[in-house]
């Protein structure tokens, strides 16, 4: 093993390998934000919908979160293109991991209303509150203090499940690699090298939402 | 005849299969101080709840300034009114809760001014005013910064009380405000509640502090299994209950 | 969109896809054993006193933890034998999936013997156990009732992770799935077909493992 020559490689390769990291932030970045929003929708739904609505979501988020993410990302992709909606590959995966992100993100917002005591909103309510002020100014921003953790978390896994979108030819940075594994065959080195990179893709978001906790943490 | 500020007719409330309120009748004048004693299950705080409408109930009239709450008679039938009537009613009474039920995540400020600023929809600055003015009221005026979290349980209640007095509601409900605290923080709350008392606020109290309820009210009621037993002037009540029930109930309490 | 269903493709081959299925389910138990292992020790240097235990145990977590499960799966195959180490395929997998399982049931195990009150094994000890003792008949057990919950959703999602074996061509479901689908074209059916055998698994496992926890629960 020289490691002069994969240091060699890396820095031939680096315009490569930052164009397909920031492709696996971008996936990333555009499957969480939609994700989250869907989810939050999920979420609310599951937990002040009539029972009609709620079966159905519940059908919804339990098959997504039945299926692995590959095989979502597989559906999608194959799916629809014979279904008529042309989509990149990119688009596809990065639609199934939105998908996956919202059925995780619905579930943690519902226990996370579910656990706010009664109390809040009959206190909300004996103040004149309609519901969607109480949801806006009682409900959501203590749900949303509750969900943060989980959600940095959930938003960890999506960049880690990026790395499947790979396998449907999104040349985003696990392919990347394996491109440039294919020419140098230094197979070892590099995908250690990939590894450190998405640990640091990880960490970072970690650190931030940590930091993030603790700005906006009540103080008791 | 002037309209009581509150007139309850026939109240029935019934939880399923359970009667819970079996036909109240009670009225309030302008600056009534009454309470509601009575063991646990004889309905005192569903009673208190159906006039905030935190309960639904089935039958009979509750109304304040002769505004029923929550429903109005249409063609001879009960119709709920909409959600946004019933939050601007809800907004007539005050209501402080057994455990207290601050917004964990406002400072005891924005606890008071989120329904002046949102319902009442007063510039943010007087309702800061207001606030101030409330929490140096309970003698809280320098912890308008403070989280409930940060807070004591007496001094969270107190908040709770400012944060309901502040809207100022024409009736004020009170439910068992000092069950959930330690024994030395109950005078700082029943302290507030006299201060209001005296200042003429109209107020509805369930409570087991029998000697409170001897001083302060102009009313006290018995109820007993979903009805009104007795009523009438604390001395009356309490010193010569006419039921062997109510006897009991006092058996022991000291005012 | 005018498709035609033709489940007839997919039900020929099902005897392939639930083949694929039984592998997978194999693959996951496989793993989940070696696993439980793995994570015990790891969870036991995790709260050693001996500090090169602790640091060993952290790495080892935090560094799988961190780094995306497809990239585990392609290192122990593609970069292993660069270092001498040949394995096939199945082995291959259930390596990576087990390496992998144990860094998260560590956290499982660390947080469940924490959670311990210390006086179990002094308890223990005190009637003359040794300190091996103690933690075989005292803690583990009481331990173990305690984390069931976390072990078996575990479980399920190491069952639906076993569909990346399909990117080393192990022949489980997925990759099942996806040879039916490229060889008939019978995209919606093979895609409705294998989710929804996933789908059903999973909540099987679900029930199942909720009746076990409750059988094993220590009365209260």
């Amino acid at each position: 093993m020289d490691f002069a020559a994969f240091l060699d490689q890396a820095w031939a390769s680096r315009n490569l390998i930052l164009a397909g990291l920031g492709r696996t932030i971008l996936i990333s970045a555009i499957a969480i934000f939609f994700g989250t929003i869907l989810g939050v929708a999920i979420g609310v739904l599951l937990t002040y919908g009539n029972i009609v609505v709620r079966f159905v979501i519940r059908i919804y988020t339990d098959f997504l979160r039945g299926t692995p993410v590959f095989v979502l990302i597989l559906a999608c992709f194959y799916i629809l293109s014979v279904a008529g909606v042309d989509l990149t590959p990119f688009q596809a995966g990065t639609f199934a991991l939105a998908l996956f992100c919202s059925s995780h993100v619905g579930e943690i917002v519902r226990g996370a209303l579910k656990a706010i005591p009664v109390g809040q909103t009959e206190a909300a309510r004996s103040i004149g509150l309609t519901f969607p002020q109480i949801f806006r100014y009682v409900l959501m921003p203590q749900a949303m203090r509750q969900i943060l953790p989980t959600w940095v978390n959930t938003a960890t896994e999506i960049v880690k499940a990026s790395t499947l979108l790979s396998i449907i030819g999104v040349v985003e940075l696990l392919l990347t690699i394996q491109q440039i594994i294919s020419r140098t065959y230094m197979t070892l080195e590099f995908y250690f090298l990939a590894g450190i990179l998405y640990f640091i893709v990880d960490f970072a978001i970690e650190r931030a939402g940590r930091y993030f906790e603790r700005r906006v943490a009540i103080p008791d | 005849m002037t309209e009581p500020l509150l007139r309850i007719e026939n109240l029935h409330k019934t939880f399923g299969k359970l009667e819970v309120l079996k036909g109240i009748d009670m009225t309030m004048e302008r600056g009534d101080v009454t309470s509601i004693i009575g063991s646990s299950g004889s309905g005192k705080t569903t009673l208190l709840r159906c006039i905030n409408l935190l309960e639904d109930y089935q039958d009979g009239v509750v109304a304040i300034d002769g505004d029923q709450i929550g429903y109005r008679t249409q063609n001879g039938r009960r119709v709920r009114r909409p959600e946004r009537q019933i939050a601007a009613q809800r907004a007539m009474t005050g209501m402080a809760f057994q455990h207290f039920n601050l917004f964990p995540h406002l400072t005891a400020s924005r606890n008071i001014m989120l329904g002046l600023v949102k319902v009442r929809k007063m510039p943010a600055a007087e309702a800061k005013e207001i606030a101030a003015h409330w929490l140096t009221r309970v003698g809280l005026g320098d912890r308008g910064d403070a989280y409930p979290g940060q807070l004591s349980g007496g001094q969270q209640q107190r908040v709770a009380i400012a944060r309901a007095v502040a809207m100022a509601p024409k009736l004020m409900l009170f439910d068992e405000v000092t069950s959930a605290l330690d024994p030395e923080l109950v005078n700082e709350v029943l302290n507030v509640i006299t201060d209001l008392a005296r200042d003429g606020m109209t107020m509805l109290l369930v409570t087991h502090e029998m000697k409170f309820a001897h001083d302060v009210s102009s009313k006290v009621v018995f109820m007993h299994q979903g009805r009104i037993a007795e009523a009438g002037p604390p001395a009356e009540v309490l010193r010569n209950p006419k039921s062997a029930r109510l006897a009991e109930f006092l058996k022991g309490a000291k005012f | 969109m005018d498709y035609n269903f033709n489940f007839a493709a997919v039900w020929r081959d099902f005897d392939l896809l639930l083949s694929g299925l039984a592998l997978g389910l194999a693959l996951a138990m496989v793993s989940i054993a070696i696993g439980c292992v793995i994570g015990l020790l790891a969870a036991f240097g995790m709260i050693s006193r001996r500090r090169l235990l602790r640091t060993v145990s952290s790495v080892y977590v935090t560094t799988i933890r961190n780094t995306p499960i497809l990239i585990i799966i392609l290192f122990t195959f593609f970069a292993l034998p660069q270092l001498g180490v040949r394995l096939g395929k199945i082995e291959s997998f259930v390596l990576s999936l087990s390496v992998y399982a144990g860094a998260y049931l560590t956290e499982v195990f660390r947080a469940g013997l924490v959670a311990l009150p210390p006086g179990l094994r002094e308890a223990g000890l005190s009637i003359g156990l040794t300190e091996f003792q103690a933690k075989r008949y005292v803690t583990i057990p009481v331990m173990w009732r305690n984390v069931l919950p976390s072990l078996s959703n575990n479980f399920i999602s190491l069952f639906k992770d076993t569909s990346l074996a399909a990117a080393i061509a192990v022949p489980e479901l997925t990759f099942y799935a996806r040879k039916i689908n490229v060889e008939t074209f019978r995209v919606i059916e093979t895609w409705m077909v294998a989710s929804l055998m996933y789908v059903i698994t999973c909540y099987v496992l679900a029930e199942i493992l909720r009746r076990v926890e409750h059988r094993l629960a220590i009365p209260r």
